[in-house]
This record gives structure tokens, sequence and C-alpha cells, in this order.
């Protein structure tokens, strides 16, 4: 495997909205970066998102998702000193005396990259949910339901029961509104809706049932999903007897939220703490996003689960973190990243940022 | 709402244009399907109305599409005579053979 062996300064594994960033950023400093993804394209999640975004003009508000990525693109493209593996697939980290060694798979090829600086910003994957049945074909995720409908134009069925009211769950349900695919009705286990009243008025404009302190208890079908149980649960959040409720769809679409995607982390003895608010298990990090193992830094929904916009500029701190690590520290560097600092705390002064907030603030007592 | 003539694949969509790209051959479980090339292997099953990718040994229950980004292992099949492949990140090409495994 010697042919397959490089060694580079900064590596960062995850093309999505945080690792672009931190590779744009690096670049922009003057520094050379490896970007790698998994996918045979750039943009991580974005590509599949179709709702356009809030924020700053800086964090792309007003385009939607796969435009933003299209940017991103030609943003990479532009830059002579920003390298990109796709296709490449991560599979082992390994620490050798100071150097970090990634085991990469490469257009179906294992590859050695020994590393003086390592990103990791994998992002997230799916929560599954406990019900009778919940292996039955047509019991999806939503990011999998946006794939089949934004990404490739395919319907996964006619008429769909979505689990979850956050911002997902309402998002993918208007998304599918949009597919021409019924939304027999939104069910929430809380007493409330979690996700944003702009997205929660869109599906109520367009009268779809938004059920709060429901549930699933079971999906129906021989083969394929044909219906399922719904009913209504009490403040401890328990099924009540007698409350059940049978619903007519081919499909069931959970979005029940997301887990960090921390397994490259796990491999290398990281300090990882269990923080409900942030998703689970998440590694710690300092103020330069470096985790306990030096040299080796988190940006992204990898490090908390947040949104797509907190995800870049926490890319583009670790970025200028992990350039200062190679290249030093400049006045230039050291004022852009205080200037990026206080853009994520401005953007995280929402009510819905509170859950985040008390998040961060364990991961800092944690350690 | 759902239409009568139910078609999987979306022609018209309000903000997303579907760019038809080569319609390509496929083999499922011995029969002849169409697809477009490069979209992954499970878009294809399930526009062609197929939704069991495998059935577990020794339960038999019937498996399916899930994650679409190759994390859950849900999708396993033989695609040509190779056994667990993601079927979700595969992408499709002219004559593949397909079978639940």
């Amino acid at each position: 495997m010697k042919g397959n062996d490089i060694e580079r300064k900064i590596t960062i594994i995850g093309a999505g909205p945080a690792g672009l960033k931190a590779a744009i950023t690096i670049a922009d400093l003057g520094g050379e970066v490896l970007l790698v993804d998994e996918n045979p394209y750039v943009g991580g999640q974005l590509v599949k998102q179709t709702h356009k975004f809030f924020g700053s003009k800086e964090l792309y508000c007003g385009l939607r998702g796969f435009e933003i990525a299209k940017i991103f693109e030609e943003e990479i493209k532009k830059r002579s000193n920003i390298e990109l593996f796709l296709n490449a697939c991560a599979v082992g980290l390994y620490l050798e005396n100071n150097k970090k060694i990634v085991a990469l798979v490469k257009n179906e090829k294992l590859m050695k990259i020994t590393t003086d600086v390592l990103i990791i910003a994998t992002g997230a994957y799916e929560n599954f949910l406990l019900f009778e049945n919940n292996d039955l074909p047509g019991v999806y995720g939503a990011g999998a339901v946006q794939t089949l409908v934004n990404q490739y134009g395919v319907r996964p069925g006619k008429s769909c029961l979505m689990v979850g009211s956050g911002n997902i769950g309402l998002i993918v349900a208007y998304q599918l509104l949009q597919a021409d695919i019924e939304v027999k009705a939104v069910i929430e286990i809380l007493p409330k809706v979690t996700g944003w009243y702009v997205h929660y008025a869109k599906l109520k404009r367009c009268g779809v049932p938004i059920l709060t302190s429901h549930t699933i208890l079971k999906a129906i079908g021989k083969d394929e999903v044909e219906g399922a149980v719904i009913c209504k649960v009490n403040r401890n959040l328990k099924p009540i007897k007698g409350t059940e409720k049978r619903l007519k769809v081919d499909f069931i679409c959970l979005a029940v939220g997301l887990t960090p995607f921390t397994d490259l982390l796990w491999q290398i003895n990281a300090k990882l703490l269990y923080i409900p608010e942030l998703g689970g298990f998440v590694p710690y990090y300092d103020e330069n996003y470096e985790t306990s193992i030096p040299g080796i830094f988190v940006c992204g929904d990898v490090s908390g689960i947040e949104e797509a916009s907190t995800a870049m500029i926490e890319g583009e701190i670790a970025g200028i973190s992990a350039y200062e690590k190679i290249y030093g520290k400049r006045k230039e560097t050291e004022a852009l990243k205080e200037k990026k600092k206080k853009e994520l705390f401005a953007l995280r002064k929402g009510p819905h940022s509170k859950k985040i907030l008390i998040g961060l603030k364990k991961l800092k007592n944690g350690y | 709402m759902p239409k009568e003539n139910y078609n999987p694949r979306i022609e018209i969509h309000p903000i997303l244009n579907f760019e038809k790209k080569k319609l390509v051959k496929f083999y499922f479980e011995g029969k002849e399907y169409y697809g477009y090339e490069d979209e992954p292997i499970a878009c294809a099953l399930i526009a062609n109305g197929i939704k069991v990718f495998h059935i577990t040994k020794e339960k038999k229950r019937k498996r399916g599409f899930f994650c679409a980004i190759g994390r859950c292992s849900s999708c396993l099949m033989k695609v040509d005579g190779k056994k667990n492949v993601m079927v979700c990140i595969t992408r499709l090409k002219e004559g593949m053979k397909i079978e639940r495994q």
C-alpha cells in the first residue's frame, strides 16, 4: 500500500457546511489543506435542502441549501491550495507520535494519510424510534426522504405520517406537499411544537393536522407500510389507552433528532461527554475547537447538533485554529477568530439557542 | 390529493428541476427494470415500486431503505454477485444485477 501513502499538513474529514468553511478559511489565510468526503459531491446535507436559509448575507440568507452547495463547489474549485478527495471514506484514525493517521477508502482502495493537524467535521446521523414493526419497509428517516424527494426526484409514497415537529419534521413535511405527496399528520410527543413558528405556520396554512401530545404505537403492513396506529400521551409522555387511532399511510417519516457522528473520535480515545442538549456523546473541545487530543479539531454537528449557519462559523473558527497550529499565530488570525466568535455569539442569542447554550456550558464545565 | 395515475418520479416541482439523465436497464431478481444512470440503486428500486430490499435470515423480517447515507445497513443487497452492498450509496450502472441476499 506504499504507493497510496501520502503526507499532508492539514486534513479535513467531511465536506459539509462546517468542513467546507474550514477549508476555505485555511486556504484564504494562505495555508494548504486536504478536504475529504465520502460522497461524490460537496455540500453534505445542503444538497437536499430546498428551503431558504435565514441569517446574515455572509451565511447565504435567502438562498436554498442546494444553491449554497453549488456556491461552495465553485469556491473550492477556485482555490488551488484546497485539494479535494471525493468518494473517499475515512474508516480509521490512529495516533503515531504527534502525527494523525487516517485510513481512507478511496475508489475502493485503502490509502493512508499522515497529517499533522486534523479537523473532524463528520456531521451526524438520524435517530431511530422504538415502536412495533419499526423495521417495516416504508419507515424512513427524514433525511433519507429528503434525499429521495429533493435530490433524486423520487416519491417514497403517496401518503405520509411525519413523526416529530422539530425543524426537520416541519420542513420535510412541507417539502412533501411541494412534491404532491399527502401528509396525513405531523405528530409530536411533547405538548407543543418544537420547531420554528415560521415552518409550523406554513404547514398550518396548508391544512396539515399537527397533533401534539401524540406518539406512534405501531406500523401496520405485511410486506411494507400500509398504515400506522397513533395515540395520545399523558403528561408523563405515556400512551393513554382508548385514544388509539389508525391512519392509512404508505410511509412513515421519522424526524426524531440526530446523533453526532463521533466514531473516529472514539477510536483515538478522545474525551467524549454525554450531553443530551447537544445530541448525545460529543467530543470535549476548547475555545479553539481543539479536542482533548492536541492537533485534532472538531466543528459542525459532530460537536453538537445545531444549524448549518452555526456549523459554518464553527468551521471558520476551527479552520483558523488549525492554520495557526501549523503556520503560527498572527495578529490577523487572532483578530479574525475574535470576530467569528462574536458572530457565533450573536447567532445564538435567539430563544431557540437556549438548549444549545445549556449544553455548551455543560461541555465547558465537564472536563 | 395523491394522483390517480401515481408516478413515483416527480415530473413537476415548484422549486426543483430534475434533469433527465440517461435511462439504463438493470435487473432485480432476474426481471428487467429501468432507472437513471448514477442515481443510487435504492432510488431506482423505489421508483419502480420495490420497497423490500432484503429478508432477514432468522426471523424472515422484511427490510428496506432507511438512512440513505450509508450508515444503517438496512439496505444491504447483492449487486453483480457481490454481497452486502449498501444500495443507498451505490450508483446504478447499465446492466447491473441486483438481488435480495
